[in-house]
Order: structure tokens, then C-alpha cells, then sequence
């Protein structure tokens, strides 16, 4: 067998493209929440809009996005294959639940809470992405841009106007805030960075992290559903 | 002090009947150790002609690894950095129903009653976990200077007794606390440092070879094992191991 087939489907080799597609998929994240802050910016969703044209049309960007969406498929498949695997591996279940308060709950349920945000995922993708793929959303022009724009915007305001909508998005919203919590620091003792000068930096970032990008990300269905 | 004490057993005759829990009362003394309240139940059961409970022991004194009793859903029970065979009765309360178990993971089958098989993990030693060259004797170890930091790490690895808790305590039934361990004791010192390139991948091939889950950084092996193995020693193996295959050797 070739060498990095061989390494690939090593235990250890799983874990890598867990870690790898996930530090990737946080580093996505970061990017996704700081562009789509301009949401609460009050003009008539020009900022995004024209920020939603640059991200669709830019062949560099586009390329990124491909490559993101084949990581999310990644780790959702690899970590379904290492949860099924794992749970033959455990074989059967002690009767009495550990105890320990040493065993985070977030780290014991992370194939829930990676099941839960591919489920939202279908929902938010199928809300926006698919929508502006199909066009169906409305155009817009601005002065000062050439040509015209798709309203995604309107889209966004009129989602988000729905309570079910703004309940979905946060119950995705806390899955995400869980799972991250684990998934942060996990990604890094997977690569072998665990040393006692960088790990609690990490484990403090982590918790930092989990908590900022899911409240900023709720903070725009709340606000849209109360304010506007 | 005496106590009144209800145990949920787990009773199972060989590895290809079911299994199931069955209640017992036992009077145990604050001061018994885990592992001689089991002895007094037995002695009641023989005395009644009934079967005992069997379940594994021997030195007694927490340092061979041994013993394999899940305490309320806990490998060795309560008590951090403790052995069940360490464990003392003055940590349960009068009147409280114990469940005990055997450690529960796919790669140890249950023998009987509360023993498993864990000779997966001797196959993982025999894989790699070794020094191949002859060592010498117990004063040839001082032959090689070693400085104390470096002894000490190595040390701290050493401490394993290769009991099994770690999987037993892992949801995933993963065994890598227990194989870092013994790749970060041989790597940090001169004499296993050579070999490490090898003894890495052979041990982890053997190890998803005998069926073990993969880790998921739960930590919950690091709760649990009476040596209190960190889990840098996996972060350790996973270095040496990506090191291995992407500029080893060989």
C-alpha cells in the first residue's frame, strides 16, 4: 500500500484530517462573521450586498469556497465513519454513566453537536446559498457599481423576520458554541501541540472563540427579528 | 466500623454467553480494601455453595495492573490516582448500592464475571514496545548519564502499569493513552530513542489492528488512570508518529 494511503487510514492519520479540516472550517468561520458584521450596517444592505458580489464572482474566493465545501463534507463524513467506528470499538456501554466531572459533556457528544450543525448547515445553505444559486433573489444597482447586484440582503431581512427561522439559527448557533468549545482545542493535541507554555493559551483562546463567533453570528437573526 | 452494603454484580458465565447484574448484600469493614470486601463476599457465596464472583487480582499493593473492576461507572473506582485494589470502603457510605462491572471496551472480551482479555494490549507491546539490543543489567542502566529532567519525563511515563482503565474509561474504547505512554517512556531515553521510528508505527498499526476506537481527546482516560498518565503523552506519540512517516528513515 502506498505510503500515505497507509498513514490516512491509520487511527492517527483520521485524527489529522479532523484536526486539519477543522482548523480550517474555524478559520472560515472567523472570516464569515467578520464579513457578514456589515448586516448591521444601516444602508439599505449596500455594504453587503456589494461584499456578497465580490465573494460569489471573485475566481480566487470561489476557488476557497469550493475547497471549503469539500471540507465540510470531509469532516462530516470522516467524523460519522470514526463515530460508527468508534462506537463498535466500545462495544458495550458501562450501565452506570462515569461520573467524573473531569469528562466534559461537549467532548463525549461532539458526533450530536457535529450531527446538529450538519443539519442547520442543509437548512442555512438551502435558505441563502441555493436561493441566490437558482436566482431567486431580486436584483439591485447601486450608484457608483457597475451592472447590477443581487439583493441578498432583502433575502436575509426577510428570513430572519420568521420566528422559526431565528429559533433554528440559534439552536444551531448553541450546537456550534459546544461543539467548538471541544473542537478548538482538541484540533491542536491532535497535531501533538500540547505543552504546558502554549496548551493553556489555547484552552483559553478556545473558550474565547466558541463563545464570540456563535453570539456574533446570533446577534444578526435577534437583531433583524426585534430591530428592523 | 461495619457496613451494610448492596452490590449490583455483573455475572456472566464465558465470553459467548450473555451476561447480567445480579444483587448481593455483603457486611464489609471501613478498613477492608475494595478488593477484600469482594474476597468476604466470596468467602459467603462458597459458603453457601454458590459461585463466586471472580475478578482479577494479585499484587494488591497497586502496582501490577491487575485488578479491572468498573466502581459506579468508574475504572477503579472513585478515586483519582488510585488502583480498586487500593481503594478503601471508608470511601462508600453504610447502606449504598455499588454497581460493579468489568472494564467495558470491544477489545476486551469478558472471560468471566467481572475478567477480561486484555491481551491486546500485550500484542501492542510485542509490536514495538521493546528495546532490541541487550541493555544489560540493573547497574548498566547508570552506564549512560542521563540527565535528571529527561529520567524524570521518562519516568513519569513509566509509571503505566498497562492496567487498561484508559479504555475502559473511553467512550470511544480507544487504547491510545495506554500506547503513548509506552512510546513516550522508550523514545525519551537514549537507549529506546534509536529504535523510535519503528516502534511507533508498529505499535499503532498493531493497536487499530486489535480493534481499539480512535481518540477523540475526551480526556477521559487521563481521569481515570491510577498512574495519572497526562495526555501530552498522546500529543508526544502523535508527533513522533507524523514524524515517522513523513521523514522517517525508512
Amino acid at each position: 500500500m502506498n505510503w500515505f494511503i497507509k498513514f490516512l487510514s491509520s487511527s492517527i492519520g483520521r485524527k489529522l484530517i479532523m484536526s486539519l479540516t477543522g482548523l480550517f472550517l474555524i478559520l472560515f468561520l472567523t472570516v464569515h462573521l467578520i464579513g457578514n458584521l456589515q448586516l448591521f450596517k444601516d444602508d439599505g444592505g449596500q455594504a453587503f450586498n456589494v461584499y456578497a458580489h465580490f465573494m460569489t464572482s471573485n475566481p480566487l474566493i470561489k476557488f476557497i469556497a469550493y475547497g471549503n465545501y469539500f471540507f465540510i463534507l470531509l469532516h462530516a463524513f470522516m467524523g460519522i465513519y470514526i463515530a460508527s467506528y468508534n462506537r463498535k470499538a466500545k462495544g458495550q456501554q458501562p450501565a452506570v454513566t462515569n461520573p467524573n466531572v473531569r469528562i466534559t459533556w461537549a467532548s463525549k457528544n461532539m458526533p450530536i453537536l457535529g450531527g446538529l450543525i450538519l443539519a442547520f448547515l442543509l437548512m442555512h445553505m438551502g435558505d441563502f446559498w441555493l436561493k441566490m444559486k437558482l436566482g431567486n433573489v431580486n436584483m439591485v444597482s447601486y450608484a457608483g457599481i457597475e451592472g447590477e447586484v443581487k439583493n441578498l440582503y432583502e433575502r436575509v431581512a426577510i428570513s430572519f423576520k420568521e420566528l422559526w427561522v431565528v429559533i433554528v439559527y440559534l439552536v444551531g448557533l448553541v450546537a456550534l458554541a459546544f461543539h467548538l468549545n471541544h473542537g478548538f482545542q482538541s484540533a491542536f493535541q491532535t497535531l501533538g501541540i500540547n505543552h504546558r507554555k502554549y496548551t493553556p493559551l489555547i484552552k483559553k483562546l478556545g473558550l474565547l472563540y466558541s463563545l464570540i463567533v456563535p453570539i456574533g453570528f446570533a446577534l444578526m437573526p435577534i437583531y433583524y427579528y426585534f430591530f428592523r | 466500623m461495619d457496613m451494610n452494603l448492596k452490590l449490583k454484580i455483573w455475572r456472566q458465565t464465558n465470553n459467548k454467553s450473555e451476561g447480567h447484574f445480579e444483587m448481593y448484600d455483603v457486611v464489609a469493614n471501613e478498613h477492608m480494601s475494595f478488593l477484600e470486601m469482594l474476597d468476604v463476599l466470596n468467602e459467603d457465596l462458597v459458603n453457601q455453595r454458590k459461585q463466586p464472583v471472580a475478578f482479577e487480582h494479585d499484587c494488591r499493593e497497586g502496582i501490577c495492573g491487575t485488578c479491572s473492576l468498573t466502581i459506579n461507572g468508574q475504572p477503579h473506582g472513585p478515586n483519582a490516582g488510585t488502583t480498586a485494589c487500593q481503594l478503601h470502603m471508608r470511601f462508600f457510605k453504610d447502606g449504598e448500592t455499588i454497581t460493579i462491572e468489568p472494564f467495558r471496551a470491544g477489545a476486551f472480551p469478558v472471560v468471566k464475571d467481572l475478567v477480561v482479555d486484555r491481551s491486546a494490549l500485550d500484542r501492542v507491546v510485542q509490536a514495538g514496545g521493546f528495546i532490541s539490543v541487550n541493555a544489560g543489567q540493573a547497574q548498566d542502566g547508570n552506564a549512560i548519564p542521563i540527565e535528571k529532567e529527561r529520567a524524570s519525563q521518562s519516568f513519569e511515563s513509566a509509571a503505566c502499569i498497562g492496567c487498561g482503565a484508559c479504555v475502559a474509561a473511553c467512550p470511544n474504547g480507544s487504547a491510545m493513552l495506554f500506547t503513548s505512554a509506552k512510546v513516550r517512556h522508550l523514545g525519551l531515553l537514549p537507549q529506546g530513542e534509536v529504535e523510535e521510528e519503528q516502534r511507533v508505527q508498529n505499535m499503532v498499526a498493531q493497536m487499530d489492528k486489535e480493534g481499539f476506537g480512535m481518540c477523540s481527546n475526551i480526556g477521559a482516560c487521563e481521569a481515570e488512570c491510577p498512574k495519572e498518565i497526562q495526555l501530552y503523552n498522546i500529543a508526544y506519540m502523535n508527533r513522533a508518529y507524523f514524524k515517522a512517516v513523513f521523514s522517517g528513515e525508512e
